[in-house]
């Protein structure tokens, strides 16, 4: 499997760790309101979709970013390639 | 302070820096070079850049490596290169590029953590498809890409068509030697 790294383009997948769900980014706030029900879902409710599914992947022998690649998981098709950083600040988790 | 009287030894384990040909390549124990690796923070990347410049640092595009006297570069990701400067000169490069660049950087001693092995000769390509997925007949003569060797990770750094530097850990630097050798072998 190739992964079209946004900064490198096209690596080998044998490059990379799968963390996960792409959801992980979003981590919940520990100190608001109803804080250990939204770590309960954040922790242990996955969708597990056949078809397209948004993952968390690392580049680890690589350029060491975190990507967020949105793959196909009957085909395995890969159709698109993001930073984590990028999604992560778009969605203003981020500083 | 205590008198030491140690020997130092280069990463290889003896007292001077190994070198081997093999056909047409020669393998090189680089023990010469300092490394530090700097990181604009966030927000001070434009700082960096122009302090960069005031001061001779070269700071590449992705995935390229770029020389320099005494300083040269090599990208390591988004913001982050890998400085190198003769060791005779820049032995403590650390506290020489942190008066440069203040807090707009970190910046991180890394000399002791890699040994620099030097190949050169005609025909790279033959020898580093056994050791790696870097396509060495399509990248530039200035590619800088981490990739791995034999389980370990490792830097390219491409420096000319027919010459370049593998940078490994060093407490694994016989090991990738022995990879270099076999390889060598085995191509030529």
């Amino acid at each position: 499997m190739i992964i079209n790294h946004p900064i490198l383009g096209p690596r080998d997948a044998q490059e990379f760790v799968y963390l996960g769900d792409a959801g992980l980014i979003e981590r919940p706030d520990g100190l608001a309101e109803g804080a250990v029900d939204a770590f309960h879902d954040y922790l242990y409710l996955r969708d597990n979709p056949a078809g397209e599914h948004r993952e968390l992947w690392y580049h680890e022998q690589g350029d060491r970013s975190w990507l967020v690649v949105t793959r196909n998981t009957l085909t395995h098709e890969i159709t698109r390639v993001e930073l984590a950083r990028d999604v992560a600040r778009a969605k203003g988790r981020s500083k | 302070m205590a008198e030491h009287r140690l020997k130092p030894l280069t990463p290889l384990g003896h007292d001077r820096p190994e070198t081997v040909s093999i056909g047409p390549v020669t393998l090189t124990e680089v023990v010469d070079q300092a490394l530090a690796s700097l990181a604009a923070r966030q927000g001070r990347e434009e700082e960096v850049a122009q302090k960069a410049k005031a001061a001779g640092i070269p700071l590449p595009a992705a995935a390229r490596a770029e020389p320099g006297t005494p300083y040269g570069a090599f990208w390591l990701s988004e913001q982050s290169w890998m400085v190198e400067a003769p060791y005779a000169s820049h032995e403590d490069i650390r506290a020489i590029l942190l008066p440069l660049f203040g807090d707009a950087a970190s910046i991180t001693e890394q000399t002791d953590a890699w040994v620099r092995f030097d190949v050169s000769g005609s025909d790279l390509s033959a020898m580093f498809e056994r050791l790696c997925n870097v396509d060495l007949r399509a990248a530039p003569d200035n590619l800088a890409t981490r990739t791995v060797i034999e389980h370990m990770g490792c830097y390219l750094v491409r420096r000319a068509r027919d010459r370049l530097s593998v940078f490994g850990a060093r407490s694994s630097a016989a090991a990738l030697w022995h990879a270099l050798e076999t390889a060598a072998h085995s191509a030529y």
